[in-house]
């Protein structure tokens, strides 16, 4: 009926967008995910209690049992600034490393990069951020600055054949500006990645992030970087750290940091939780049958001790749920 | 300007087929649906075209409300307890700023500026593969007070539903209408449903597992009710010492009896996604029961994970299965945070309820037919009621001047159908003979 038919196309042309973007977003997941284990570094350093040393080599030598292909262990700042992270050294050289297993550690400087590859790192992370506000109240620069100086690190390591991994903080939001353009973390994150980084996490700092913020960003920085480059670090402050995780997986990426017993709170929000807890994510990625070699078994004993040591409840649902004590 | 008033006029005219593509429903015509009420949105106009036509998708408002205790009165501003701490190579004594209440304002839709903050989401929202209204059922009065220890004083309770009353929450479930002695929780139903202050436009649904609790409650002036079903036989037996066969039959008198006094009932299915005594639970399974309750009459059915197990991939597969069955306007997802999955599940069932409108061919009406049966009788209608639709306003300027002006397609002529398409000097002709023979 040509009257009919007359409409019925202009109605679901306008849908059509709608259905390319749904199929594929619904269905389409990696086979593997690759997932980073912060918590001994990002979510250490934002606890109130100090951990002795003894307790975190122990706590990265059990996360190391539990299948987790990389640890942050620790960061190679000055102990003015970060005091739980004084033991850098310490850590490193007393830590089991398994063979297959990646030990990244943090250096926010060449001073540090130096002190980072004597005491045995194999691997080492930048954190850059997408925000001129942030970067020029923190580190008391502005982004470009701050790059050049990751640039020395940078070169260092490509000469000593060290992979280098970048942060970049505020990619959702920004305590200081408030929103960020996906525009801007597609600048940082290509400028990063062409300097020398392997892959670069993009960090919902403050976890103030949804699905929609998250696939919009995604979009924009998968034209710059290719999505076998990129990870996402999300934060679980507005309960929103897994949906946004899901809907990263969905764009295509499969490198995820997280934190055991969601380790790390929020410096932002007292009382609110932190990082997204590796807990609940293996969880997820096993129902959807997604490969990610980690034992859920040993990975809840891993965060039943570090709360213990803590003297904190733990902030993963999986780990409340299953926990007997 | 002139095609997008036509576009306007198009959507106004044949609301049912725009809502049908988007997962709603038909406006009601019948009992089972309930009474077509616009959400309740306190300070704000009525909700635009769109929206009205789609019967029970609808984006939860936000009313302008003031900032949360916590943020408002800078306690977030205040330093951490641990001056060391800090993110990354950030020392943690810098990062605290005025500017963050604005980020809520701008970023979040919490706070002042609610009108110019909601229409970037509408627009990802559009084209994110996602529902554009979500209609959120407040369960919290009823489902959330009934698993705490601590019993609520009845007048707390009415306290706390008045509140929510006013967010803009257009369903809340109130109470349940159940024996004292099995949850004494909820041993003050009558008071707190006859307590409470009923919102124009928001609906209080209450729970009623037999036909005594369906009595209680319309004495108590219930105008919605809800009947609770389960997906495995092990779960039904051990909560109401009953098979899922002799529930369903409870339902049906519940049900029956509502039809018939005109009050629209909602069903739910518990354990769709494990069950805590039979563990999996077959997709089969729950289709069954979600059928069997949405052809007794419910409205609408709301697949709970009661014990939090689901995942992204078990949801999805219990939705495709349901959703042969079930057109998605008629289902809802009651997912638990046990396992820290509820909202994950939930994003995945949105997307699921969106990409089921996706189709090979986009018009080939035999493959909506055979991949979606119950679409077939919607789409027959919609087709039916377009065609109509379009005779009726053949005069009218909006439709262009057809070469076959006034007649069906030869292939159609020989259908009986009734002749919509009838001149203006038709009508005039007729009634002016109408008035002749009167006056004769």
């Amino acid at each position: 009926m040509a009257t009919v038919r007359k409409g019925l196309p202009r109605r679901l042309a306008g849908l059509a967008s709608l259905r390319a973007v749904s199929t594929s977003s619904v269905g389409t997941f990696p086979k593997r995910v690759k997932i980073v284990e912060v918590g001994p570094r990002d979510g250490l350093q934002n606890e109130k209690n100090i951990v002795p040393t003894a307790m975190k080599i122990k706590l990265i030598d059990m996360l190391s049992e539990a299948g987790l292909p990389v640890i942050e262990a620790t960061s190679f700042v000055s102990p003015k600034w970060v005091p739980q992270m004084a033991d850098h050294t310490e850590v490193l050289k007393g830590i089991q490393k398994y063979p297959g297993i990646n030990y990244p550690v943090l250096t926010p400087n060449f001073k540090g990069f130096q002190a980072a590859v004597a005491a045995g790192a194999k691997e080492v992370a930048v954190f850059g951020a997408a925000s001129e506000l942030f970067t020029k109240k923190n580190i008391n620069c502005s982004i470009e600055e701050s790059i050049q100086r990751f640039g020395e690190v940078l070169k260092a390591a490509r000469a000593a054949s060290i992979p280098v991994r970048g942060y970049v903080s505020c990619a959702l939001g920004c305590p200081y500006e408030g929103k960020i353009s996906p525009a801007k973390v597609a600048e940082v994150t290509k400028k990063m990645y062409s300097m020398g980084c392997y892959e670069i996490s993009l960090g919902d700092t403050i976890g103030v992030g949804t699905p929609g913020g998250m696939k919009d960003m995604l979009s924009a920085v998968m034209q710059e970087v290719p999505v076998a480059a990129l990870a996402v670090h999300c934060h679980d402050t507005y309960g929103q750290a897994l949906a946004n995780t899901l809907m990263a997986l969905q764009m295509g990426v499969s490198v995820v940091d997280s934190s055991v017993a969601g380790l790390g709170g929020c410096p932002y929000a007292q009382g609110a939780s932190g990082n997204l807890a590796t807990e609940d994510l293996v969880y997820m990625l096993a129902g959807l049958g997604i490969h990610t070699g980690v034992n859920l078994q040993k990975l809840l004993e891993a965060g039943t001790f570090i709360c213990q040591a803590l003297n904190r409840k733990t902030s993963s649902k999986v780990a409340q749920a299953t926990c007997k004590l | 300007m002139q095609s997008a008033r036509r576009a306007q006029r198009r959507v106004q005219r044949a609301p049912h087929l725009k809502v049908l593509w988007l997962g709603g429903a038909s406006p009601p015509r019948c009992w089972r649906h309930p009474p077509q009420v616009p959400p309740h949105r306190p300070g704000r106009g009525p909700l635009p075209a769109l929206a009205r036509g789609a019967a029970a998708v609808r984006r939860a408002a936000a009313p302008r409300r003031p900032l949360p205790a916590a943020l408002s009165s800078g306690s977030l501003l205040s330093p951490p307890a641990a001056p060391g701490s800090a993110m990354g190579n950030v020392p943690s004594a810098v990062k605290h700023c005025l500017s963050y209440q604005q980020l809520l304002r701008e970023h979040l839709w919490i706070g002042d500026s609610v009108a110019g903050a909601l229409d970037p989401a509408q627009e990802s929202s559009q084209f994110s593969g996602l529902p554009e209204y979500v209609k959120i059922v407040e369960v919290g009065p009823r489902d959330g007070l009934q698993n705490e220890k601590v019993i609520v004083p009845t007048d707390i309770k009415i306290e706390f539903i008045n509140q929510l009353s006013q967010t803009g929450l257009s369903v809340i479930e109130v109470t349940s209408f159940v024996s004292s002695r099995w949850v004494p929780q909820m041993a003050d139903h009558t008071e707190v449903m006859k307590g409470i202050h009923q919102h124009p436009g928001v609906r209080y649904p209450v729970l009623t597992p037999n036909l005594q609790g369906f009595h209680r409650a319309v004495a108590a002036g219930a105008t919605e009710i809800s009947v609770f079903g389960a997906a495995s036989e092990s779960f039904s037996k051990k909560n109401i010492n009953c098979s899922i066969e002799e529930s369903m039959e409870k339902f049906e008198e519940v049900v029956k009896s509502a039809r018939h006094m005109n009050i629209p009932a909602r069903g739910y299915v518990s354990c769709a996604l494990g069950c805590p005594y039979e563990g999996g639970i077959t997709t089969q399974k729950v289709t069954e029961v979600s059928k069997r309750l949405y052809g007794m009459g419910c409205y609408e059915i709301s697949l709970g994970d009661t014990i939090g197990v689901g995942t992204p991939g078990s949801m999805r597969r219990m939705l495709e299965s349901v959703m042969k069955e079930i057109p998605p306007s008629a289902l809802a997802v009651h997912c638990h945070d046990t396992y820290g999955q509820a909202l994950a599940n939930i994003l995945t069932a949105l997307q699921q309820s969106c990409a089921l409108i996706t189709l090979p061919n986009q018009h080939d009406a035999a493959t909506l037919a055979r991949r979606m049966p119950w679409l077939k009788e919607g789409f027959e209608v919609s087709f039916n009621r377009v065609r109509h639709n379009i005779a009726r306003h053949r005069e009218s300027s909006y439709f262009p001047p057809q070469r076959n002006a006034g007649r069906l397609r030869p292939s159609l002529e020989s259908q009986k159908r009734p002749n919509l398409r009838i001149r203006k000097s038709t009508i005039y002709r007729r009634l002016e003979a109408g008035s002749h023979e009167k006056e004769s």
